[in-house]
């Protein structure tokens, strides 16, 4: 995987998005465009794993709420995994995990979906 | 280190992703007071939000963000000035740009940058005038 990537994968009744690098308004907005895009192929239940991306700022943290937002206006799920002890604080103190769950790895959050 | 505060001077232009910059600055100067990573990361994340914070709202002229950092004993401080047109608090704030409320009334589009950043450092000051803006911003070391 780049410096700077999104690699999806999809399996059965889910996705699962992971994204590398720094998760600012360009990896933001293409992140959202394959999430929209998946949303449009009928996957309502996701994944995005964080693991590999090093920082996110606001305005990606914004992205991450559309993405939210979208899934919501089908009945969908995503899940967050992967997350830094700073930006799982961070995302509790935007209130993303009370509409996205946030789980260790990608195991428990395809689980939990 | 001593107890003289050492200080680190950074100018940069406002180009997309030169926040970058400045966070890893401030990550080079933390680790050398020996904060933990994920205070490290804190740091980061708070001068990357304070950069664009600037970026979009100072409308400088010399589209510029100077940054000091001072070295203390057990704190990290940053200033962060632009020479734009100053900005009220509660833009920095986010409630004048969030609209209407959507689908969830506390997931908001946009402006949570200040949010983040106080939430993130033990102090956060905003000095703004029609000559600029400077956000001075301290980290205290933990244990």
């Amino acid at each position: 995987m780049n410096k700077f990537d999104i690699q999806i994968r999809e399996d059965g009744e889910h996705a699962v998005i992971e994204t590398a690098g720094y998760l600012n308004d360009a990896l933001g907005e293409q992140l959202a465009d394959k999430a929209k895009e998946l949303i449009g192929n009928g996957y309502t239940q996701l994944v995005i794993n964080l693991e590999k991306t090093t920082l996110i700022n606001s305005i990606g943290i914004s992205i991450l709420i559309e993405i939210i937002e979208a899934l919501h206006e089908r009945e969908g799920a995503l899940n967050f995994c992967g997350l830094s002890a700073t930006q799982e604080r961070t995302f509790r103190m935007m209130a993303l995990a009370k509409y996205a769950g946030i789980f260790p790895d990608e195991e428990s959050a395809i689980a939990n979906l | 280190m001593s107890d003289i505060a050492k200080r680190v001077i950074l100018t940069i232009p406002m180009y997309p992703d030169m926040e970058l910059a400045a966070a890893k600055t401030a990550s080079v100067l933390a680790e050398l007071m020996d904060f933990g990573e994920g205070e490290v990361e804190e740091i980061q994340l708070a001068i990357i939000e304070t950069c664009i914070n600037a970026f979009e709202h100072s409308k400088s002229d010399d589209q510029e963000v100077h940054i000091e950092f001072l070295l203390m004993a057990d704190e990290l401080q940053f200033k962060v000035t632009d020479r734009g047109v100053g900005i009220s608090t509660d833009t920095l704030d986010g409630s004048r740009v969030l609209g209407s409320p959507s689908v969830h009334t506390d997931l908001r589009k946009r402006g949570r940058g200040l949010q983040i950043i106080r939430s993130l450092m033990d102090e956060v000051d905003i000095e703004s005038s029609p000559n600029g803006t400077t956000v001075s911003v301290k980290k205290k070391k933990r244990g």
